[in-house]
């Protein structure tokens, strides 16, 4: 029964989200830009705009535009983007797949690095290569990304040809709808870059955070009693020491998916990935409005379902805790 | 289809043998792809360069400024107000039908209806189909500009869009933005927006006398520069379009690409609003401002050369063309300008730039404002991107503004109707004179050389509307935005482009 009461809260909390997001979107439109401008040629009359803007219905006040939109929006409907001329919602769900297998690379690169080297830097803390891994993870926090991206498209896509530098390559179609880059050797090599760029901005933080946890979980008295009990130097490291260290990492990784989605545009910018960060920015290029305020509200979604899993995945690790806002 | 797919393997392995050019496959990047693939929806490089590769126009411009015979196979003027048409004979669109009289008119009178392109077929009063192969065009006066507006006509497939649909939509999903049949040397057979379309050669091409040997041409937009320069020199892209000035010298001095540039037709200039300031409405002020500005400086620092310096709208080879004008920059000249002008301790002035439409455009403000502070014109400089830009300018938002102009028609009339006629909503003219500024002769001038269609006249009346504008100094000319493509060693692509910027795809030669 908890997890229902949860779910329809989180439900609530969703739609809330959604309506002042949408609200905060629709009232920051104006200032965009004209998106007239980008829907006809420069010799155009401001007659001709004019009536354009007219059959648009930019022209009625906000309260009116407000309402037409949420009324379609409960339909389902977000509007229809200006550049695409389909609904806003299918462009974006049409990028999705690309956005997602990237997030997915990325966030399987640095899963797989920080964990054993956060653990390492934890127990062999004054090690040469400990030294190392911290003072590379203080540089690459400092880079910005964008920099990290074109630095990457240079050495391994220019001067060493090894990686394709733009674009997802060969995807195959699976059943339902979605296309895939995982399974051709194509897509792969052509989510590297991108990939490790953008997991280039979580992997140091990761690695210090787990580094940091490790070592405050090594000295607590638990693990002291485990030890004296016996159990094998593999067992309280890896069992009970870690399994404390996961909770605060997954707090932090749940927050950070929000940092990841705004990197996915510029990554996606720089190298011409076909997802939904880069599809955000040219729309905003393009005062595309409908599909910018679409965008907003798609991630708001994916954030507060990306939170709704974050608190189940910590009741799992830590059967203490219980999901909140559910009694009992 | 195998067998036939069997005997064109066959065939281009013996033109092969005898050393003519095989099927070859072009990547190429721009970056951007065409917003829609009704040629009528948006008039902007992106749709001309897609019909330039699907349909052929009329008749359409030669490295020269000329006109080279298409679907029009000859052409004479009947009276000053009528020209007739001679069609090519034989040639059909990728439908299989025939081209004939009846779609040039149709498409014509699809022109009239675009909210894009009516402006230029303004003057087009009627279009009739004498027999099958002759289309008569009449205009409302003496034009001079039938053939330059002729470039623009692009025959459709009648039946074919009727069938499906006709109608423009400016948003909105259309037949015609989703489908195309025209006569042009590629088809399109596939197409995801903003991700890839693929070109692929049209087996009965008319034009056999074309030494194009593209096969399969794909066309994958990429935004960034960085990337789009990285794709050409890793091999992955054996063209791209535009080439950023930062990047030129790494393609022209790598070993597998080239570099080809081209002076362009765009023009970039400041505007003074004569009555948001008034020290502007003051010529001698104009004159200062013109003399301060180091134009030549501004190419060879922030444009790295990429660019022609101006003293004037019309590029050379344009008919209003006045090679007596050149650049001035002389600041004790400006210094004591304003001292004439009754400003010795100098003004304030607010400048809008926008920082994402033109090459350097944010770059070529600043300094320009730091340019004038030595003749104590304290500018207050404000950048914005284009989307912001548009709706300021729009308004009159700023004493200065930037803005960059291409002529349509490739004529020198287009600057002065658009840029320095006197302003009238009624009649359109001016429609981008934020300046305000005014001067009778050039209107006059400009409306003369509009239907005068003896050539020396008309670049008498031309030359002197720039003279005009230049002793007035009725805008700050910086310089004509350069061109250039990169593309691998052996992609013959400087035969194909041109000063338009819409390649000839279909008669490039990729050698092996």
């Amino acid at each position: 029964m908890h997890i229902i009461a949860f779910l329809i809260r989180r439900a609530i909390q969703a739609v809330i989200v959604m309506f002042v997001i949408s609200l905060i979107g629709f009232s920051i439109q104006d200032n965009l830009g004209d998106p007239l401008r980008e829907l006809v040629g420069q010799s155009v009359s401001e007659e001709a705009r004019d009536d354009l803007r007219e059959e648009l219905g930019l022209n009625d006040p906000f309260f009116v535009q407000y309402t037409r939109f949420l009324g379609n929006a409960l339909q389902g409907d977000l509007g229809n983007s200006y550049f695409f001329k389909r609904p806003a919602l299918s462009v974006i769900l049409d990028k999705f797949p690309a956005t997602f297998e990237l997030v997915l690379g990325a966030v399987f690169i640095f899963v797989s690095l920080s964990i054993p080297a956060g653990i390492y830097c934890a127990i062999n803390r004054d090690s040469w290569l400990a030294r190392l891994i911290m003072t590379g993870s203080i540089v690459g926090i400092s880079i910005p990304v964008f920099l990290t991206a074109i630095g990457m498209v240079w050495l391994f896509g220019v001067e060493l040809g090894w990686l394709p530098a733009f674009g997802r390559g060969d995807t195959y179609e699976m059943p339902w709808g979605w296309d895939t880059g995982f399974l051709t050797w194509d897509g792969l090599s052509h989510l590297i870059l991108p990939s490790v760029t953008l997991s280039s901005i979580m992997l140091p933080l990761f690695i210090r955070l787990i580094r940091a946890e490790m070592m405050e979980a090594m000295g607590t008295e638990y693990v002291r009693f485990a030890r004296a009990k016996g159990l094998s130097t593999r067992r309280v490291r890896y069992v009970h020491a870690f399994r404390n260290t996961l909770l605060p990492v997954v707090t932090v990784g749940g927050l950070m998916i929000g940092t990841l989605i705004a990197y996915t545009i510029l990554t996606e910018t720089v190298f011409q990935w076909p997802g939904m960060g880069f599809l955000f920015l040219e729309a905003v290029n393009r005062v595309d409005t409908p599909l910018i305020i679409a965008y907003i509200i798609i991630v708001g979604l994916i954030f507060v379902v990306v939170n709704t899993i974050v608190d189940f995945i910590y009741t799992l690790i830590n059967p203490m805790v219980k999901l909140p806002g559910a009694k009992g | 289809m195998k067998p036939l797919r069997h005997f064109a393997t066959a065939a281009a392995l013996v033109l092969g043998m005898t050393g003519m050019a095989t099927a070859q496959t072009l990547n190429f990047a721009y970056d951007a792809d065409p917003v829609s693939l009704d040629p009528h929806e948006q008039l902007s490089g992106g749709t001309l360069q897609l019909s330039h590769m699907v349909f052929d126009p009329l008749l359409r411009w030669n490295s020269e400024l000329g006109f080279d015979a298409r679907l029009a196979e000859s052409w004479e003027r009947v009276d000053d107000t009528t020209m007739r048409f001679n069609l090519r004979e034989g040639v059909t669109f990728h439908t299989g039908n025939d081209m004939t009289a009846e779609d040039v008119v149709w498409t014509i009178e699809r022109l009239k209806s675009s909210p894009d392109f009516k402006g230029i077929f303004a003057g087009w009063v009627s279009v009739t189909a004498i027999d099958d192969m002759t289309v008569e065009v009449k205009t409302d006066g003496p034009s001079p500009l039938v053939l330059h507006t002729a470039t623009y006509v692009f025959p459709m497939d009648k039946d074919f869009y009727e069938e499906g649909g006709a109608e423009i939509a400016k948003h909105g999903d259309s037949f015609a933005s989703q489908n195309i049949s025209g006569t042009g040397p590629f088809t399109v057979a596939s197409r995801e927006q903003g991700v890839k379309t693929v070109f692929e050669r049209n087996p009965d091409y008319w034009d056999t006398d074309s030494p194009g040997n593209v096969q399969t041409a794909v066309l994958t937009p990429i935004k960034e520069s960085p990337t789009r320069v990285a794709a050409l020199l890793s091999g992955d892209v054996d063209f791209i379009a535009p080439v950023p000035p930062t990047d030129l010298e790494r393609i022209e001095s790598d070993p597998n690409t080239k570099l080809v540039t081209m002076t362009g037709t765009r023009i970039i200039t400041l505007q003074m609003n004569q009555t948001r300031n008034e020290a502007l409405a003051d010529p001698k002020v104009r004159q200062a401002i013109a003399y301060a500005i180091n134009n030549e400086g501004i190419v060879e620092k922030i444009m790295k050369g990429f660019g022609t310096v101006a003293a004037q709208q019309s590029p050379e080879g344009y008919v209003g063309h006045n090679p007596d004008l050149t650049p001035r920059f002389d600041v004790a000249k400006a210094q004591s300008l304003m001292e004439e002008a009754g400003y010795a301790d100098g003004f304030s002035a607010t400048m809008m730039c926008p920082n994402n439409r033109y090459v350097n455009d944010f770059k070529i403000c600043e300094a320009s404002a730091a340019m004038l502070a030595k003749i104590n014109i304290k500018i207050d400089l404000t950048t914005m991107p284009k989307a912001q830009y548009w709706p300021k300018y729009d308004e009159r938002a700023a004493d200065i503004m930037m803005i960059g102009w291409h002529s349509d028609t490739e004529d020198s009339a287009n600057f002065n109707e658009f840029l320095t006629m006197t302003p009238d909503p009624d009649t359109g003219r001016g429609q981008y004179n934020s300046g305000n500024y005014s001067n009778a002769e050039v209107d006059e001038l400009t409306i003369a050389s509009l239907t005068e269609t003896d050539p020396e006249k008309r670049a008498e009346q031309l030359q002197r509307v720039e003279e005009i504008l230049y002793n007035e100094a009725a805008f700050i000319p910086f310089h004509w935005q350069d061109l250039a493509w990169g593309a691998r060693k052996g992609v013959m692509i400087e035969d194909v482009v041109n000063v338009m910027n819409f390649p000839y795809l279909g008669d490039l030669v990729i050698e092996e």
